[in-house]
């Protein structure tokens, strides 16, 4: 299908799944196994001029947008989905300061993000603080010219890799989601240590960790935003990065797709390859339709983020439910095609299937996606009302 | 310091096909890239003006879809090509093609270091290299695996089959790198845009002062009678073991096949 990308974009998928074919299709295995965090990985693209597709180029970024981001995302995520999400959430952590930060802490922060020589990362979820951010308990109490944060902030991705972190944190709780406010933090300060690298399912050499607060002194400099902006500071943010989960999982599935139909040639059953049968045809032809369908809503939304819409939720939503189940399901019948093959190491459909669950579960579970598309449905009647 | 890389677009091996009927290679839809030992030597001019300052040039001779491989090596961060392109260029051996590269280097002017992949992957002869340092009449260094430069130094450690050596000359040389002497980076976003813009003049034999008996088909000594695939030679056995264990198996075998 012809998504009409210009010559620039074009360039970028290009050159994105060259890196990832070349560099990371031979480590994925290895990283996977051993939960190994890509540095290598992020370096090479950083040489490529990958990290700040989506910088301003004032900043040292390549000047594009949420599209740009989508398209290297997802190309990276056809081959690894933890390389994808490492690569995506550094964007998670930098978006805050693009959209909210002042020229000054943009020009210090931005910089080193784009060159790839800094990663950043997104510090909202707490044990009692997923789906519902206004349960967050780590606090920033006021202290003359200073904030002193305390509490512990949960599955961070990037977490202790990352030199930058946009943190959430309540400077008033009698105030709610209101009294929630954002701060820039920086590795190495004091008071700011992390937790142990998680186990997890899928993606799993992405780092996943907490980010403890012990009395950590933090300027009111770092402060993002005005105080009480914290909630609308995570939920823009979060409108912005989701057609990046979108677009990791249209890569996740991709690449199963991909194994599925090469595998289908060459496994030979009552003398025939097996694609030649319709049942396993079948299969392959709604998994291709499916990602199909995902992409082109990935896109769009991207481009709908890229006309600086405040208008976003609701496609942002819809664009990361959609891909994820698709993925989800996808993945699960690349397994299926490959069948005994499918479900053992050696091949690497399994490994997809892990890493695309998650996508049905981070930047917002698809429930809470769901919610807030109703909730737009139900805004937009009350409106013409 | 002023770099020259000298670099050539060859037909991309994974795909080579030879036409049975007339034993040449088939060149339609098949992908051409720069020949891989040049990509390090681009690398290495680029690593080499990363660490000492100067401008990369890359030249190449080669008809005009050649350009590609020039805007590759811009992307890959040199900061000029030039395309050495006429019609009466064409046909011409390893002789013909170091003098007009000789040429061309003498026209860029001034000059510290000439780098060459060490052969190219579709000719394999390894002279055009050996060939231009002659014609510029400046020293050569083949097979480079390291190079460092000191001053107007350069010392290079050069792979031979079992050893190395390490060799240093007064620049400006000329020198071929080998596989091992680094590993070529992908271009970059930015540089591929730089590459997208920028303009690669193209020299005629006139414009590089080249005499015509010397350019082409009709400047080459050597005279291609025939082009064929070897048939393919019969079964044989790989011997294993120590030098010693190896030869007596090999003696036993020649005579009972009662050769010796």
């Amino acid at each position: 299908m012809d998504y009409l990308f210009t010559e620039e974009q074009k360039m970028i998928k290009d050159l994105a799944r060259k890196i990832a074919e070349e560099k990371v299709k031979p480590v994925r295995a290895e990283l996977d196994e051993t939960g190994t965090f890509p540095w290598e990985l992020m370096k090479e693209f950083a040489k490529a001029d990958l990290c700040g597709l989506y910088i301003p180029e004032k900043f040292g970024g390549f000047g594009g947008g949420c599209l740009e981001f989508c398209i290297a995302t997802e190309e990276i995520s056809r081959i690894c989905g933890g390389v994808g999400v490492t690569f995506a959430a550094s964007a998670l952590g930098a978006f805050p300061i693009l959209m909210f930060g002042t020229e000054e802490q943009k020009s210090k922060y931005l910089p080193d993000i784009a060159s790839g020589k800094k990663l950043a990362a997104f510090g909202l979820t707490e044990a009692n603080a997923g789906s519902d951010a206004g349960g967050i308990q780590t606090t920033a109490k006021k202290d003359g010219d200073y904030f002193i944060l305390n509490g512990t902030k949960q599955w961070i991705t990037n977490g202790g890799e990352a030199e930058t972190y946009t943190v959430i944190a309540m400077t008033d709780k009698a105030k709610g989601s209101r009294g929630a406010t954002a701060f820039i933090l920086e590795k190495g300060m004091k008071g700011f240590d992390f937790g142990k690298k998680e186990n997890k399912m899928g993606i799993r050499c992405s780092a996943t960790r907490e980010l403890v607060f012990q009395d950590c002194k933090v300027h009111k400099s770092q402060m993002l935003g005005k105080e009480g902006m914290g909630f609308i500071v995570a939920m823009k943010t979060l409108d912005r990065t989701r057609p990046g989960i979108g677009a990791q999982a249209v890569g996740i599935a991709q690449g199963s797709l991909d194994e599925a139909v090469a595998y289908s040639k060459t496994r030979v059953q009552f003398g025939k390859p097996v694609s030649s049968f319709q049942g396993v045809q079948y299969i392959l032809a709604d998994m291709a339709t499916q990602i199909e369908a995902a992409r082109a809503l990935v896109y769009a939304t991207a481009r709908t983020v890229d006309t600086g819409t405040n208008d976003i939720s609701r496609d942002s939503a819809m664009c990361k439910l959609f891909a994820s189940d698709v993925a989800m399901k996808v993945t699960t019948d690349a397994v299926q095609v490959l069948a005994g093959y499918g479900y053992m190491k050696e091949y690497p459909v399994e490994k997809m299937m892990r890493d695309a669950k998650i996508t049905q579960i981070y930047e917002g579970t698809n429930q809470i996606q769901r919610n807030v598309i109703a909730l737009a449905l139900i805004k937009e009647l009350a409106a013409k009302k | 310091m002023n770099i020259i890389v000298c670099i050539k677009q060859v037909p991309d091996t994974n795909d080579v096909k030879i036409d049975p009927k007339t034993n040449t290679l088939i060149r339609e839809g098949v992908k051409s890239v720069i020949n891989p030992f040049d990509e390090n030597a681009i690398e290495e001019a680029v690593r080499l003006k990363e660490a000492h300052g100067g401008k990369v040039t890359v030249i190449t001779m080669g008809p005009p879809q050649a350009t590609e491989a020039l805007k590759t090596a811009i992307a890959m961060g040199a900061d000029e090509a030039i395309l050495i392109s006429d019609r009466a260029f064409a046909g011409a051996d390893t002789w013909a093609t170091s003098y007009t590269l000789s040429q061309a280097i003498k026209k860029v002017g001034s000059f510290d270091l000439v780098l060459f992949g060490k052969q190219a992957i579709d000719g394999d002869t390894a002279q055009v290299g050996p060939g231009v340092a002659e014609f510029l009449d400046i020293p050569q260094i083949t097979f480079a695996i390291k190079i460092d430069i000191d001053g107007g130094t350069i010392k290079v450690k050069r792979q031979l089959e079992e050893s190395a050596e390490i060799v240093e000359t007064k620049m400006p040389a000329a020198v071929t790198v080998i596989k091992q002497i680094n590993e070529p980076r992908l271009p970059s976003l930015k540089g591929q845009m730089r590459a997208k813009k920028a303009e690669i003049p193209v020299w005629t034999a006139e414009m590089i002062m080249a005499e015509p008996e010397n350019i082409g088909l009709k400047g080459s000594p050597t005279q291609v009678v025939r082009i064929f695939t070897p048939p393919p030679r019969g079964n044989s056995e790989m011997l294993e073991g120590t030098p010693e264990e190896m030869a007596v198996k090999l003696f036993n075998k020649l005579k009972e096949q009662k050769i010796i």
